[in-house]
């Protein structure tokens, strides 16, 4: 009984900091939609006016997000079912970012800041659109061989950083920052090129992926809600027992926590950064995969659209757990899934998500200061991260 | 009695370099040499506008340019390689040998055309200043041992501002002091979570970052555009002539004929190159840079200094944010800055955190950036894309110590606390 009572006040302790954060997030967030209003200064004379009107104003917001990201009752008019489209969406945004955010998540463990799950994304992209669309095999072969190749492509891109670092000692983050901006020019040149020019276009975009490559889509063509959400579920179950259970896992968990410890106990670091980092790689480029093969069906351009530098928000907010980061994964899918929505009904940007995630990650990263706000004592706090310099 | 190589890290880094120098050499004459087919001439024109004429135009063969800039940078290399033997600097040379090979560059990749050769330095200049400011920001945080990610957020705040301001005001005085109080804002965020709540600073440069962006497309989308005359279309600063220097044929109109942004900026760098060096707050910085520990034992307060320097680096980089808007196209425009803060990062640390390297590398990307457009206009051999991807990939060659190991502030990015191991 007790140790259910532990487990359970331990759940609590976790993600009371998390909960916190958000609900502050989401208040700042709605004073700034209630506040930039111009018209409503007009209404200064009468404040109770004019606080309501800025209030609907964030109120109406916040529900065309959950609207958007949910349920909507406005499509419900064929059929009650199609209500969940907005639903639909969210898991569509969620699979990559899950698989991104995991390719950050494993990185901390091991004491790594990987920034460069965007460009480790396009060349999982790169490499899915390429098997996707060039070669012709048969179902489920086709498909695994692309997420295969993305993989391969995108190990091989993270594998460099883990290498450079193992070798040359150069900071992850220096060498990340940089590979992101050759990727995103490298995949601009690509798109120019013949081999990826669609036929009869002339805009960056890649011939379609073949149908055989492309992942199921699990209820029909009504929702574009498609294998992706159970490969990201299920490869953050696989991290989780590889974090957790396995010899390799404890070795990454090692050096992350105390590199010289782990070193003393005779594991090699220069090993463990690089297949680290290998790893990492596969995992964003799984998520360019997913959505190059689940949603876009094709290489364009804009296809990594903001998901590795998501990843890192998701990957704070998730605590660098693989679970919180699935949780964390839903949670920014369905801001971004309503976000859409809201742009489109009410005066109110998409952008709006963005200063909700960045301070989502402001007040996790300082918990002294959700602490002092609502006089809490036992909260576990921090990202678990202790700062690090550039020569650390 | 065995042979023991007595060579220092310097003298080492002096040697590759060197050597380096020389291959980039012999493959410049191979490939821009002896494989050039082309013969046609190349133009470069001199002549921006009403400068004391010195030369005007210089057209030679294309082929026979890329040769003679090919051995001239040859024989540059074997100079520095002398240098080095009699252990002296070779930065002369190197610099000279370098841009042989790029004039040899030129040579082959504008054949038949015409490079406007003034226009390109001008343009390349005009790039550099926001990276100058972003990267003078830098070196103020990191010097003191404060990681600065966020140096693309200072420069978006300060665009922001001075672009909203100076639209409100119509007066681009407004927008620039009101700039510097922006980046000041966001710096302020920096230096509480970094030093009070010793939060890892690349994490919060990267938060941050993402904050400015998510608020400042926000008001752009919810203010800027339905109200676009009144709050977006602000007023721009005109050049200021000096009178005799913009003559000067070549520098002249390059440096001297520009806006008050441009001239702050020069009095910034001095002032920042100066003061790091030759000052008590310089040497403190450093200090607290290198060794917070024993510059506390001393009695300096680091974490106060720390701050304020964060303080400071936000005010520079926020008044190079006012370049995108005051200084150029007046509007702002959503994330405007693109990226530059990160190519301002890559030319900190490709400047070996100083601030007269950092000022270099800035305007070495200025002019790659440049030259990049200016040739995909006239259309070149390279793509464009791989041009772009310079900046970055001179800095991961800088970073893995493949010329020389860059070496961060020791204790940048690490928290001190009085007392505790950190």
């Amino acid at each position: 009984m007790s140790s259910i009572k532990n487990k359970v006040s331990e759940t609590m302790r976790a993600i009371t900091l998390p909960l916190l954060a958000f609900f502050l997030a989401i208040l700042s967030g709605g004073l700034l939609i209630a506040f930039s209003n111009p018209e409503i200064y007009s209404l200064w004379k009468s404040p109770l006016k004019f606080l309501s009107t800025g209030f609907a104003s964030a109120g109406d917001a916040y529900l065309a997000l959950i609207q958007g990201s949910i349920f909507d009752q406005n499509l419900t008019s064929k059929n009650f079912l199609l209500g969940f489209y907005p639903l639909s969406e969210t898991f569509v945004i969620a699979a990559p970012l899950i698989l991104t955010g995991l390719s950050v998540t494993l990185a901390f463990r091991a004491g790594l800041f990987n920034i460069g799950a965007q460009g480790q994304f396009i060349f999982g992209a790169i490499g899915a659109s390429y098997v996707g669309f060039h070669y012709n095999l048969p179902p489920v072969i086709h498909a695994v061989a692309a997420l295969l190749g993305a993989m391969l492509c995108a190990g091989l891109w993270g594998g460099l950083v883990g290498f450079l670092k193992a070798r040359t000692g150069a900071h992850e983050v220096i060498v990340t920052i940089m590979l992101n901006y050759i990727s995103i020019y490298f995949l601009l040149w690509l798109l120019s090129t013949q081999t990826f020019l669609r036929k009869g276009r002339q805009d960056p975009i890649a011939p379609p992926v073949q149908e055989n490559a492309q992942l199921p889509k699990l209820f029909g063509i009504d929702y574009r809600i498609n294998l992706g959400i159970f490969i990201a579920l299920g490869v953050a179950y696989l991290i989780h027992i590889l974090l957790t259970r396995t010899t390799v896992g404890f070795q990454f968990r090692s050096v992350g926590a105390n590199t010289l410890a782990a070193k003393t106990a005779g594991m090699s670091v220069p090993f463990v950064m690089t297949s680290v980092m290998v790893i990492c790689g596969a995992l964003a480029g799984l998520g360019g995969a997913v959505q190059v093969l689940g949603s876009e069906y094709a290489l364009t351009a804009g296809v990594a659209g903001s998901f590795g530098f998501d990843a890192i928000t998701v990957a704070l907010l998730g605590r660098a757990k693989p679970l919180g980061t699935v949780l964390a994964a839903l949670l920014f899918g369905a801001l971004r899934a309503g976000g859409l929505t809201m742009q489109a009904n009410t005066t109110t940007p998409i952008d709006i998500v963005l200063v909700i995630q960045a301070l989502v990650v402001l007040f996790i990263a300082a918990p002294t200061m959700v602490r002092a706000i609502f006089r809490l004592k036992n909260v576990k706090s921090g990202t678990d991260m202790a700062a690090k310099g550039w020569n650390g | 009695m065995s042979k023991v190589s007595t060579l220092t890290p310097v003298q080492k880094r002096r040697r590759r370099g060197a050597f380096t120098l020389l291959i980039l050499s012999i493959g410049s004459l191979v490939g821009f040499g002896i494989l050039q087919k082309n013969t046609a001439p190349v133009t470069y024109r001199f002549v921006l506008e009403k400068e004391w004429i010195a030369i005007n135009e210089w057209t030679l063969d294309s082929r026979t340019g890329s040769y003679g800039f090919s051995i001239a940078a040859i024989l540059f290399s074997l100079w520095a390689i002398i240098s080095f033997r009699r252990n002296k600097k070779i930065q002369l040379q190197s610099a000279l040998g370098g841009f042989s090979i790029l004039m040899a560059f030129l040579c082959w990749a504008a054949s038949g055309k015409m490079i406007p050769f003034t226009g390109l330095l001008q343009g390349a200049l005009l790039l550099s200043v926001p990276l100058i400011f972003g990267a003078m920001a830098g070196v103020l945080c990191e010097r003191s041992g404060v990681i600065n990610i966020a140096i693309e957020g200072q420069l978006l705040a300060g665009a922001f501002a001075a672009g909203v301001v100076a639209s409100l005001t119509q007066n681009t005085t407004w927008g620039l002091l009101v700039a510097p109080i922006a980046g000041a804002l966001i710096s302020l965020i920096l230096a509480v979570f970094a030093i009070k709540f010793s939060i890892d600073q690349v994490i919060l440069g990267f938060v941050i970052n993402v904050l400015v962006i998510g608020m400042t497309s926000f008001l752009y989308k919810k203010l800027l555009i339905p109200y676009q005359n009144t709050w977006n279309s602000g007023p721009i600063l005109t050049p200021i002539e000096i009178p005799f220097l913009s003559k000067i044929p070549l520098l002249g109109p390059i440096f001297f004929n520009q806006t008050i942004i441009v001239y702050l900026m020069y009095i910034i760098v001095a002032v920042i190159h100066l003061s790091l060096f030759k000052t008590r707050w310089g040497l403190r910085t450093r200090a607290v840079g290198e060794h917070p520990t024993a510059a506390d034992s001393v009695g300096i307060k680091v974490n106060n200094l720390r701050f304020r320097n964060v303080i400071f680096a936000g005010l520079v980089a926020g008044l190079g944010g006012a370049y995108f808007t005051v200084g150029a196209v007046g509007a702002f425009g959503k994330e405007m800055t693109a990226g530059k803060g990160f190519i301002a990062l890559a030319a900190l640390i490709f400047g070996r955190w100083s601030p007269i390297g950092a000022v270099m590398a800035a305007l070495l990307f200025g002019f790659a950036d440049n030259l990049q457009g200016v040739l995909s206009i006239t259309g070149t051999p390279i793509p464009s894309e791989f041009m772009l991807m310079a900046p970055y990939i001179a800095t991961i060659i800088a970073v893995t110590g493949f010329i020389g190991r860059v070496r961060a502030p020791a204790a940048d990015g690490i928290p001190y606390n009085r007392g505790g191991s950190n």
